[in-house]
Formats: structure tokens, sequence, C-alpha cells
């Protein structure tokens, strides 16, 4: 029997993705645990490992294809004894349930043959130019794609007037007019009007402003700032890097996620995440950390981190965030979660006001510590200052709630002795 | 007549005009053409295809001088001039009743009349035929074309100083002749009448001959036309021209003798033919004895289109065509028309060597600041050439370092007008360096020195 192979939920809630790339071609031998192909969710870019041995028989979706549909099938595979001929005449057809297919290309394609429609949407995904290809072909003349590639103009975003939506020198050059500009600017004096470019939205991009849409849309957010003096807490990290062992570096951040991974244990009604009918209260505190990553960001979960030393942590963080920045996250390890900390300090930024990473009930954005004169019993004096704002989801985190997290945060953060037991 | 209204009238019925009338029919207008003379214009009639059928009979009579080298005897060769110029007339004939088919089978109404721009009443204008009836038509579109230019200095009087019309069809050969211009219809002339055995000498007022194409290719030529006996003299100014029984004489500015010859023939441009189609009466502009037209061929007055040679150069037929295929499918409102950019329109002249060219130039490359590769491959380095017996000329691409555009290709040589339409879709394709080195060229062909000069552009040369 042939064994279909299917798109694979990679994570709770992906329900689409894109097929990145086939590492198995039709014909190739495939034994189980073997990676197959690559997909990429909104988040990051999968491993797809074959669970059969057999012979890659057919792929059905290209390379490059988007929103491929969770469950599709995707490609099958002949098993011992079968010959990949013999899978094909046993007459197992493509899939017949839609794969919706909305690439750029693909679009192109439909311009390009106006004639039926009826031919299974899989097939409407243009071959790739290459076996090696990783993205849908794009209809643009030689002259084109070399000035695009001179001018980093992505063809993608442009569109074609030559004949079926061809791209041509003229679209691109329409498309950036900024090396022209300059020409022109340097003539007249003056830059040129509505000067603009398109790029692409990559899945990560579309997933971004999806989901934020959702969150500032769904979620009644309020927010609150409070100021932390946080000299103890500097001298503090001080003393335990002297002490750590070699290759651990504890930084503030860590000790910011262990204040609040303390913050949401000592008031766990602030731990919680609106489910409509119920509202899910946490017993850990899985915190993500938001890693700003090429394109966009990315927000790996330090599971239990209440549970984590901060030399633990710090190892944890340093992983996941190198990791985040090469792609290489798995599903699980950015899906879930109850709370996030968004961290611009490194920016000389002041204070900001986060967005809810939803489902999570909470993000505490996390400015620089700098020094700031404070009064202390009636006298001026310096001291580091941060300053913290908690946007938390009022359906399920009321104002006091939030404002005793707050409150318990800046107890540990000022006094981090007690963070530390 | 029955039928007087129609969706687009077309002035002329030249390469322009006949075919906007085509397009204008498959689009499911209703169109007429007001032709004064003959279908086909001046192209068919007294252009293009009639100087190629003397050309033809030109070289014929050349390769017999060229027999022996094959290892062929011929014996006593005569020309008889009637039957030559009979050939040409019957050959420009036979198209002529060609376009009156083609124009028939599209349904085109076809009227012998001269037109005249009258009043525009409802969306509709009025054309004044000259038998006295009159039309009304949505669009006009004016495609008149245009006729030999004079120089304000001499005239021509049809029997000694000639234009391209009388030169077509002469009775009998003249000693000698001084041909006045040497753009392309000046160097056809020269050309054939040097084989047919006229002493021709060619008068050229800029520096150099064939003065639009690339300057190797100008040079080429001229060193090829002097190598067979003709006199070219470039930089040159005529003062006063006179003739008589015996011929012309034509003074130069800065010579004391005058030139001398039996007859003369003026090939120094054309002037559009905007004359009695009542554009005064409209917003239409003339400049320079030419309608001034947007790039769709609108005009300055709504509903009043203009294309081919009566709104200037290049004065060539299949510029005409494709202009009167554009402005029709934009008059209709089709998808994706785009006008004729620069550089897209091919040029080629019909004389031994044969010469053609699309795109830049090097010195106009040069001059709109690009950073060039330039290959050049001769003939004389390809085998199908070689076997030809004709192995003169060259090929030269010009390309853009940076991108790989093909600037411009300039050909001359051995069948190179039947060759250019090569690199034109390559241009078209906005194909670079990479793909047409990246093309199989047949061998062996004349073709493979396209590839040669391609790939010396950027020193990958095989063959030379």
């Amino acid at each position: 029997m042939a064994i279909e192979i299917k798109m694979p939920a990679l994570s709770p809630t992906m329900t689409t993705g894109t097929l990145a790339k086939w590492l198995v071609g039709e014909g190739d031998r495939v034994n189980s645990g073997d990676v197959i192909a690559e997909i990429e969710t909104d988040k990051a870019t999968m491993e797809v490992e074959s669970v059969d041995d057999g012979v890659m028989a057919k792929i059905f979706v290209d390379a490059g294809t988007e929103n491929v549909a969770v469950g599709a099938v995707i490609a099958v595979l002949a098993e011992d004894g079968e010959t990949a001929s013999d899978v094909a005449k046993a007459g197992l057809q493509e899939p017949s349930s839609p794969v919706p297919v909305t690439s750029v290309a693909a679009e192109a394609q439909e311009r390009a043959e106006p004639a039926p429609v009826t031919a299974a949407p899989v097939k409407a995904v243009p071959a790739p130019q290459s076996k090696s290809s990783d993205k849908p072909r794009i209809f643009a003349s030689p002259l084109a794609r070399r000035i695009a590639a001179d001018r980093n103009i992505a063809l993608e975003g442009i569109t074609g007037s030559g004949p079926y939506g061809r791209i041509l020198r003229r679209d691109v050059e329409s498309a950036s007019t900024a090396p022209i500009a300059q020409t022109t600017a340097a003539l007249a004096g003056a830059t040129q009007q509505g000067d603009s470019y398109l790029v692409a939205n990559s899945q990560m991009r579309k997933a971004i402003a999806s989901r934020l849409q959702d969150s500032k849309q769904q979620a009644p957010h309020f927010y609150l700032t409070v100021d932390c003096v946080i000299d103890n807490l500097l001298e503090a990290r001080k003393s335990l890097n002297a002490k750590a062992a070699e290759g651990i570096k504890i930084s503030v951040n860590d000790m910011i996620i262990r204040a609040a991974a303390m913050a949401l244990i000592a008031v766990p009604e602030a731990n919680a995440s609106w489910e409509g009918e119920n509202t899910r209260l946490f017993r850990h505190a899985d915190i993500a950390m938001a890693v700003a990553i090429d394109g966009g960001l990315i927000t790996p979960i330090v599971w239990a981190a209440e549970q984590k030393g901060l030399a633990a942590l710090s190892q944890v963080t340093a992983d996941l965030a190198a990791r985040a920045r090469d792609g290489k996250l798995a599903a699980n390890e950015y899906t879930g979660g109850s709370f996030t900390i968004s961290n611009l300090g490194m920016f000389g930024i002041r204070e900001f006001a986060a967005v809810i990473n939803p489902p999570h009930g909470g993000i505490l954005a996390v400015g620089a510590g700098e020094q700031r004169p404070i009064v202390i019993d009636g006298n001026l004096a310096v001291a580091t200052v941060m300053s913290v704002t908690l946007s938390a989801d009022h359906r399920a985190v009321d104002g006091a709630v939030g404002a005793r997290w707050l409150q318990a945060f800046k107890g540990f953060v000022e006094n981090p002795v007690t963070m530390l037991l | 007549m029955t039928d007087t209204q129609f969706d687009i009238a077309v002035i002329g019925g030249g390469p322009g005009g006949y075919v906007a009338a085509i397009r204008a029919a498959q689009l499911g207008l209703k169109p007429v053409v007001i032709e004064r003379e003959n279908l086909g214009g001046i192209c068919l009639n007294w252009g293009c295809i009639p100087t190629k059928a003397l050309l033809r009979a030109a070289e014929l009579r050349h390769s017999i001088d060229e027999m022996a080298d094959f290892g062929i005897t011929v014996g006593e060769v005569k020309v008889d001039l009637a039957a030559v110029v009979k050939r040409s007339r019957k050959v420009a004939g036979r198209l002529s009743m060609g376009v009156k088919h083609l124009l028939k089978k599209n349904k085109v109404t076809v009227i012998a009349a001269e037109a005249k721009l009258g009043a525009a009443k409802g969306g509709l204008r009025q054309i004044n035929l000259s038998n006295g009836d009159m039309v009304s038509a949505k669009h006009v579109i004016i495609a008149t074309g245009a006729r030999a230019r004079a120089l304000p200095n001499i005239e021509a009087d049809g029997k000694t100083i000639l234009t391209y019309r009388e030169a077509m069809v002469p009775e009998t050969m003249p000693e000698s002749l001084i041909i006045v211009g040497s753009g392309a219809i000046g160097s056809e002339f020269a050309s054939f009448y040097h084989d047919m055995g006229v002493k021709v000498t060619l008068v050229e007022a800029l520096d150099r001959i064939l003065p639009v194409e690339d300057e190797d290719v100008s040079a080429f030529v001229q060193k090829s036309f002097e190598k067979r006996g003709i006199t070219i003299m470039t930089g040159v100014k005529l003062q006063a021209v006179t003739s008589d029984a015996n011929g012309v004489q034509a003074s130069i500015e800065g010579q004391d003798k005058p030139l001398q010859a039996s007859r003369m023939i003026l090939a120094v441009g054309i002037t559009g033919n905007t004359e009695n189609l009542g554009l005064e009466a409209t917003k239409i502009k003339v400049d320079r004895g030419h309608i001034v037209t947007d790039q769709w061929g609108a005009t300055g007055e709504a509903g009043i289109y203009a294309i081919g040679d009566v709104t200037g150069p290049p004065w060539l037929a299949h510029k005409a065509s494709h202009e009167g295929i554009i402005c029709v499918e934009k008059i209709t409102g089709q998808k994706d028309v785009h006008a004729i950019g620069a550089g897209a329109v091919p040029g080629c002249t019909y004389c031994r060597p044969q010469v053609a060219s699309v795109g830049m130039t090097e010195a106009a490359a040069k001059q709109a600041g690009h950073d060039l590769k330039i290959g050049q491959f001769p003939f004389a380095g390809n085998g199908k050439a070689i076997a030809l017996g004709d192995d003169g000329g060259f090929v030269k691409t010009i390309f853009d370092a940076k991108t790989g555009e093909l600037l411009g290709a300039h050909m001359v040589g051995p069948e190179v007008t039947e060759l250019i339409q090569g690199y034109a879709i390559a241009r078209t394709l906005e194909a670079t360096e990479a793909e047409l080195m990246a093309t199989i060229f047949p061998h062996p062909t004349l073709s493979e020195a396209m590839h040669e000069s391609v790939l010396d552009a950027y020193d990958r040369a095989i063959h030379f």
C-alpha cells in the first residue's frame, strides 16, 4: 500500500504552512527518521521526518507553495516491495481536497493561463525553475531580474506590465526609482515625491500582523507603569557573575525574567489567559521572551521559569535567543506560555507599552536602566532607575491584580536577595 | 454609396493605414480606408517593394560577374532595362492586389478618393471626399504618408533631376549619375545604378554616408562602395544645380569645378503629406512638415489621430504599421498596449552590402552615459559566408556593461536584413548577454556571426 504523507501540524495553532523545500526527490529512498522536507510556519522553519520506510513515489505540492492546509496530502511513499510506478498504476490520484494557493507567482500564472481552472489547485503552483529551487516561479525578463538584483528589489512585490503580467525592465524601474531619483535629485536639487518600493510580506510578517491586530482589537489592554531602583540588582548581578562558573554570564534580562516569574507565582491571579467561557490559570511561570530576528520577532518560552536558578535561566535564554536568530526553534519552544517580557532597554528606550502576545494575559515592557534623581526621605539622591510598563488583558486580569503583580515584581527587583530564594 | 457612417475612417491606404483598418476590423469596428491612388501606399507601389525587385535584378547581374569563381562559365550578358522595370512594376501590382483582397476579406470599406476633414457633429467627424460624397466616423486616423523633400535651390524636373519615383522607372540608363543624399534611399539607388553599369557619384552633406547608422558601418559601406567604383563625396554642400539637354551641373561650395553627370537623383529626406486635409480648421499642429502627435498617435484635435511617415522619422513602413495597430488598440481601450520604445524600430538598407541595425549606435550609447561592452565579428570568420562567396562585413553588438542589456546591434554584410530580427526579439524580450550566449545558433549559418559577436563583447569569441 502506498503511504500518504500529509502536511503536519507543527504547533497547536498551525492551520497552514509553507512547504519551503523538499530534501528528497521522486524516486529517492526514504528511511524512517529521514528528514524529507522543510516547512515554514509563521514562526520558524521546521524539518519534517518520515515515519515510514519506502521510496518517494510522487510529490504533489511543489517546494515554495504557501498556505498548504494542515492535513493535505503533500506526497506519497511507495512501501517496500512496491515501485513508484506501482503506486502510480494503482491509480492514486492527486488529492482532490483543495489546497489553497495564493502565492504571487501563482496569481501571475493564473493571468498567464486564463484557460480552465478545473485542474487540481495543486497543479496551479508553477513548477520550480530547478529541482533545488525553493521559490515559486516569477515571470520576469532577464534584464528585469538583473536590474532588480542590482538594486536589491524583490520581484515578488512588482506587478508586471508585459504580456500576461511578465515583469519588464520598466516595471522594476518604476518600482524603485531610487537610483534614478538620486541622479534627478542631484540635477534638480529636489527629492522625488512618493518614492517607494514593495517588499513581499513573509509568513512571519503576516503572522505578526494578524496576531497583534487580533490582540489589539480583542484584548482590552490597560497599562501600569512603575519605576524600579535597580542599583541593588546590578550589584547582585556583579557579585553573582564574579562567582559564577566559567561560561555563565547572568544578564539583567535574566534577572528580570526571574523576578517576573517569582511575581507570577506570588500573584497567581495575574498568571491567567482569557479563553471565553473559561479563564485559564497557570501553575508555572511560562515566560516568553521577545527576540528580534531578521524580518520580525519571535517569542521563545522559558518553561517554569520560577524553577530555574539564575545560572540555569541564563543558559536557557542564551540558547533560545541564539536558535531563534538562526530560525531553528522547534514549534513547541515558542507556542504557549502565559506571559511575555519585551526589553528595549538596550536601545535607550525609557518606557513603552507593548501589545499583548495572545493568548497571554500580560506583557511587561522593560525600559533602560538609567541614573535619575530620586527623592529619599526628603533628600535628593541619584539612583539607577528602570521603568517598566505592564500591559494586561482586562478580561483575565483586573487593574488591582495587575497593580499587585507589579508591586511584587518591583519588590523582587529592588531586593534581589528575595528572588534568589 | 450606401454606407456613409463608420467607426474609424483611415485616410491613406499605405502600410500604416491598411494595417490600422484591418486591426480595427479584427476588434469589431467598422472601418473605411480612403485612398487617393494605390492601396499599399508608397512602400508597396513606389518604395520598399519595387526597389527590392530592382535591387534583386542588379544583384543577379552582379553575381554573373562572379560566376567564374564558382566554376560556371556564362555567355554574353545582356540587360533588358524595360523588362527589369516591368518586373518591378508587376511585383508592386501583385502586392497592391493582395492588399485589396486583405481589406475585402476583413470587410473594410475602401473608397478611392481624396479626403478632407470637415466639421465634428454629434461625436462624428465629417470627411468630404473629392468625388463629392461625404462620410463620417467616430475616429479618424490620418495616414497620408510623405513624399520626397526638395532642396531650396534644386527643383526636381522628373527628367534630368529625379526623385525616387522617377528613379524607379528609368527608360534608359544614364551614363553617369549624381545621387544627392546617402540615407537608405540614396545608398540603395547608388548600389542599383552602379551594378547596372552607371558611373555613380554619391554626395552627402554630413561627414559620412548612412549617417544614422553606426560609424563603423558607415565606414565599411563607404569603403565597399569605393572599391566597387562608386565615387563618394561627404561633407559636401551643393550650391546651385543647373540642367540642360546634356545633363546636370552641380556647383559645390569650396570647389571651382562643378560636378557633371547625365542625371541626378534627389534623396535628401521626405516631408509629410499634410496639405489639403483640412487641418487648418482643427487644433492639429504641424511642425516642419509633420503632424504632431503623442506616443499613441493622438493629435491636438479630439478624435483625430495620425500615424506613420506623416508624423515624422524614422520613415519606415514597419514603424507605420505598428503605430497603426497600437493607435487602434488604444482607441478601443485594449489592455497592455505599449507605445513604441526608444530604439525598438529596426532599420534596414538593401544596398550591397546590406545594412541592418536596431537600438543605439556606439556613439549614442556612450553619449547616454552607459559603460559599454562591445563585440564585433567579421563574416570573414563565418563558414557559411565564405561558402556563399560573400564574406564582407561584420556584426557589432553593444551591451551595457552593468546590466547586460543589448543596447544596440549593427550589421553589414550578406542577408543581414533577414538576420536583424533575432536581435530585435532579444531586445523585446529583454534578453541579456547571458541568454544570447546560452542560445544555440545553427551551423553553418550566417547567424553564427551574431552569436560570436555577443561572445566577443565578453572576450569569448571562439572563431576569431
